[in-house]
């Protein structure tokens, strides 16, 4: 569903991607592991549409499509979900009427009739449950004041409503305790599906102990350096990642 | 692809929708001021002599005085012999009855703004009173008001059919000293509305004003005088769009607000003048004089404007908080995009005990637009345990745009509260990335996030008049994100 070849990307001037090379399939969770500044959170974010990264070599198809071709809400779309690492707060508009809006507008591009608020509220409710989201979190404006366990939760909330095809974590665990870490957990578990693909982006392996991954890439320098099973994460949880960019530098040199 | 700078960089692109003309046979006088001129205004509209001279007086007033020059607006100076003081339809006879009597081009004008004259097709619960250039051309439901005491029709109307209470309360408010605008309006003013609710009635429909420019060169003078008596209710909305055109026009209008005891006025404005094109040609000069006093005790007036059109928009809706207990109370919303100026805000003038005011003010910025908040609080000496709260937030799209607040406070008594917060934030790209991230467009993004900055206004306003003012302001943002 998902080629990535060869993706380069860049910000400021400053390479961050050089060269990324991954495959992700439906019904797989793929995490995407690496120390600070290896480029994970921009791999996320130009498979997005942030406008800030440029990408300046490669491609990426999705669903037989040129995604790096497409805006950002023609991905969003086109079922393309990311679970933001810093939720943005948008005053004075409801959760309510946010989410609504997004998924009839995402039901528009699909042909389908728009959502009334009554329909809309039934879908949601049927969700808040499964994700321990309370009520009130719903007529409260968009991340206003809510507290970082708060905000991750409503982006795995808002997944669970737009049901996308691929879903991109980028560090929901940052910022959790453990409580709210099993909770967001067990939402983004619940979500998994043959029809839908998951991408995890996480510093610590500690949340890959929830939602068990497919298979494991680590990333540095801009590339993926080493992929494998999730026991992948386990030796990283054990050596840390010094041992593997030792090692790519060896390999470099030699 | 795009860089973020690009992403918000101003190109609007849209038409004014409203900016139609119509072809009708008119009654204009000469272009230019002087007493001949206010005369024949007066005598074309047969009014007794009191009224003459009370013009008469405004006029010679108004030559001693000069155009004010505080604001934070930019223009060419204006000609005042340049501009037509009075025009009206020419099938329009004062003191036209009824629908019957209305020129079938003009009530298509009205059909073409979304404002429909004939009762029947009529929102249930608004009556309207529509001015054309000069004159008021239909009031409607006239008759059911009636029934309940209420006076609801034209300006000139009034002065013919209730001239006693005309003339108690013209210039109580606002008098003809009053300021440059408010003094010339007072001298040339050709129509308007007015509306009195007697003792203890709660008027049950909203009552509107629809204000049309169409004539080329015209300014338009209106006059608009509420009455509550004590313990009386009425909600008033007032609308206005004029036709597109590469010059400039002047609306000088004044309204004037009386509360006695008890009583409660709500005025609500949505102001959609030509805004004037993208590079900053034509356009509505708007210099308004708006004004409300709480005369009686506990009586409120509340101010709500939603002004997303004209050139430059100059107006302070005040209250005078007279009466013990009274309330006065100002929301704003003012939007100003490509080289729009508005300089808006309030004052609110405690003179009794325990008043209250409450201000919000929020003004959005896009293009080159510059958007002034001026307010003044003015707590007088024997005004007592008076309270007021403000605050003015003001939300910037785009780099080329500006926002100032001027907010000015004058307490004389110890035994007062005055809170003032303000704020000034810009949309977000990664607000509206945000958005888009969840499959919204742009200008949706943008539209979402200006109107929950402006929630606590709009919900101040009628439930119809709120989702229209919602929609023109995604309208009149349009074209504000690249």
């Amino acid at each position: 569903m998902l080629k990535i070849k060869n993706l380069q990307a860049q910000v400021g001037g400053k390479e961050i991607l050089r060269g990324i090379d991954l495959e992700v399939n439906l019904g797989e969770v793929h995490a995407i592991m690496g120390p600070n500044g290896s480029g994970k959170s921009t791999l996320a974010q130009v498979l997005a549409g942030r406008d800030v990264y440029a990408v300046t070599g490669g491609e990426v198809i999705y669903d037989g499509k040129d995604l790096l071709a497409m805006s950002p809400e023609d991905r969003a779309r086109a079922g393309i979900f990311m679970a933001f690492q810093y939720p943005v707060e948008i005053p004075g508009v409801s959760n309510m009427y946010f989410l609504r809006s997004a998924l009839n507008a995402i039901r528009k591009s699909r042909g389908l009739e728009d959502l009334d608020a009554i329909d809309f509220l039934a879908v949601a409710r049927e969700k808040m449950k499964l994700l321990e989201v309370e009520e009130g979190l719903m007529v409260r404006p968009v991340n206003e004041g809510f507290s970082g366990g708060e905000k991750k939760r409503n982006e795995i909330f808002q997944m669970s409503i737009l049901e996308p095809r691929l879903a991109i974590l980028d560090e929901t665990d940052s910022g959790l305790d453990i409580d709210a870490l099993k909770i967001v957990a067990n939402g983004v578990n619940a979500l998994r599906s043959p029809e839908r693909a998951i991408i995890v982006v996480t510093h610590y392996q500690r949340l890959l102990n929830y939602i068990v991954p497919d298979f494991v890439h680590v990333l540095s320098g801009g590339r993926i350096v080493k992929s494998g099973g999730k026991e992948l994460a386990l030796e990283l949880e054990g050596k840390g990642y010094g041992w593997l960019e030792d090692a790519v530098a060896a390999e470099q040199t030699a | 692809m795009p860089t973020p700078q690009t992403e918000i960089e101003v190109l609007a692109n849209r038409e004014y929708k409203y900016g139609f003309v119509t072809e009708l046979e008119t009654d204009t006088v000469p272009a230019g001021l002087n007493e001949d001129i206010v005369r024949t205004i007066s005598a074309k509209k047969q009014e007794p002599e009191w009224l003459l001279e009370w013009r008469l007086k405004s006029y010679r007033h108004w030559l001693t005085m000069k155009e004010p020059a505080w604001g934070n607006i930019h223009y060419p100076p204006i000609d005042y012999q340049a501009i037509t003081y009075y025009s009206a339809p020419k099938k329009v006879k004062p003191g036209a009855k009824g629908l019957e009597d209305v020129d079938p081009e003009l009530l298509k004008t009205y059909e073409k703004l979304g404002i429909p004259l004939k009762e029947r097709e009529l929102l249930a619960g608004v009556a309207v009173d529509a001015v054309f250039d000069s004159v008021s051309v239909a009031t409607t439901f006239k008759e059911k008001l009636g029934e309940l005491g209420i006076i609801f029709c034209s300006f000139s109307e009034a002065v013919r059919e209730h001239p006693d209470l005309v003339r108690k309360y013209l210039g109580s408010v606002v008098p003809y000293t009053d300021n440059f605008f408010a003094t010339l309006n007072s001298a040339v003013f050709s129509d308007g509305s007015f509306c009195y609710v007697p003792k203890g009635v709660r008027c049950p429909m909203e009552l509107s004003t629809y204000f049309r420019i169409n004539a080329k060169d015209t300014g338009q003078f209106e006059r608009t005088l509420i009455v509550a008596d004590e313990g009386a209710y009425v909600s008033y909305l007032e609308g206005c769009t004029a036709p597109m055109r590469d010059s400039n026009q002047l609306h000088a209008a004044v309204v004037e607000l009386v509360a006695l005891d008890n009583a409660q006025i709500k005025y609500s404005t949505v102001q959609n003048w030509y805004p004037g094109d993208k590079e900053g040609k034509g356009g509505i000069y708007n210099f308004v004089t708006k004004r409300g006093k709480c005369l009686g005790v506990n009586s409120k007036i509340s101010w709500t404007q939603v002004e997303t059109g004209s050139a430059i928009t100059w107006k302070y809706p005040s209250c005078i908080l007279q009466g013990e207990n009274s309330i006065g109370e100002f929301y704003s919303v003012a939007l100003t995009n490509n080289y729009q100026q508005a300089d808006t805000g309030t004052k609110m003038i405690h003179i009794g005990k325990n008043t209250r005011s409450t201000i919000v003010s929020k003004g959005i910025s896009a293009g080159h637009g510059q958007n002034t908040y001026r307010g003044a609080v003015r707590i007088l000496k024997g005004a007592e345990g008076a309270r007021n709260y403000s605050n003015c937030d003001s939300l910037l799209i785009g780099d080329q745009c500006g926002a100032h607040t001027f907010p000015y406070l004058e307490v004389k008594t110890a035994k007062a509260t005055v809170e003032h917060e303000a704020s000034t934030s810009k949309i977000g790209e990664d607000q509206i990335f945000y958005c888009r991230q969840r499959g919204l467009s742009s200008e949706d993004a943008v539209s979402m996030i200006v109107n929950g900055f402006c929630k606590q206004v709009f919900r101040e306003l009628p439930m119809e008049f709120a989702v229209e003012a919602q929609k023109l302001l995604g309208v009149s943002l349009e074209g504000s994100v690249g």
